[in-house]
């Protein structure tokens, strides 16, 4: 490891991944530490199942693992498991969805749908709902965007990539993960307000 | 400064909320926001929905799920001799 190419990773990701290459157990252990969880909500997130989600989990860092000496450094290693997860997590919507081909870089419609029907106020949601409440809420309201959309709405504003490492993951255009995460962000707010709204009864006390 | 739709202004949310927007366009979009009250609450909203996303997981993975992860990975990862 090059002194410069220590210090283009602050977190120490680069000189981790320089030991895992060279066979050091631990050093590969800290890696799953790192991301086990971030890869796990990535992959429930695109393919809606608990079982698939662990199975795409397990295969990612074991085909990381073996993939480890082709890894060139020229990504972050982060990004570089994400596209593993990404593939792995759609090949196993493909298996459960035998009706139709499911592809993240299909053209999906992305027309006049999203202009917003519920205009409202949000009450406080964190004192409102209980933290179980609040996931299942998120959950559904997450459940009902299309697969192409969850994606880049998970990787964008949870995982917080770059629209361009977004795009790079997902073999997308820059444009076309813009319009999809506006797209995603419209549907969610829309889904969410019939949840947060504050009541009409507690507009008019306070009158 | 000519006053920009409520259409054009949802287009350019992203660009607003993440902080992407060039200042002219910025100025154009902070003055239809101060003259539109609808499009302020889809802004307000539309970033609590990205907060509340950031701060409440919906599938935290559980605990099993990472041992299990450690026993399949055990199998493969030994040190090189």
């Amino acid at each position: 490891m090059t002194p410069s190419a220590q210090a283009a990773s602050p977190d120490g990701e680069a000189a981790l991944v320089a030991k895992a290459r060279e066979g050091d157990p631990a050093a590969f252990t800290e890696l799953v530490n790192r991301y086990e969880r971030k890869i796990f909500r990535l992959a429930r997130h695109i393919t809606q199942n608990a079982e698939d989600a662990e199975d795409v989990l397990q295969e990612t860092f074991l085909r990381a693992y073996e993939h480890l000496p082709g890894f060139q450094g020229r990504s972050r290693f982060y990004t570089w498991l994400v596209r593993i997860a990404v593939n792995q997590s759609l090949m196993k919507l493909r298996r459960r969805r035998t009706d139709r081909l499911v592809s993240l870089d299909d053209p999906v419609d992305t027309g006049e749908d999203h202009v917003p029907r519920e205009i409202a106020v949000w009450d406080n949601p964190e004192q409102r709902y209980s933290q179980e409440e609040l996931r299942e809420i998120l959950a559904r309201a997450v459940e009902s965007l299309p697969p192409p959309f969850r994606a880049v709405f998970v990787l964008r504003d949870i995982d917080e990539l770059s629209t361009e490492e977004t795009a790079t993951v997902l073999n997308l255009s820059v444009p076309a993960v813009k319009t999809r995460l506006l797209r995603a962000r419209l549907r969610l707010r829309e889904k969410l307000t019939r949840y947060f709204k504050r009541k009409v009864e507690d507009v008019f006390n306070l009158l | 400064m000519s006053l920009i739709s409520c259409k054009q202004f949802l287009e350019e949310l992203n660009e607003y909320l993440d902080e992407t927007a060039a200042a002219e366009l910025r100025q154009e979009l902070e003055a239809h926001l101060a003259a539109c009250p609808n499009c302020w609450v889809i802004c307000d909203t539309t970033r609590k929905t990205i907060q509340i996303y950031k701060g409440v997981d919906p599938y935290p993975m559980p605990e099993d799920v990472g041992a299990r992860l450690r026993a399949a990975l055990q199998k493969k990862v030994q040190p090189k001799p």
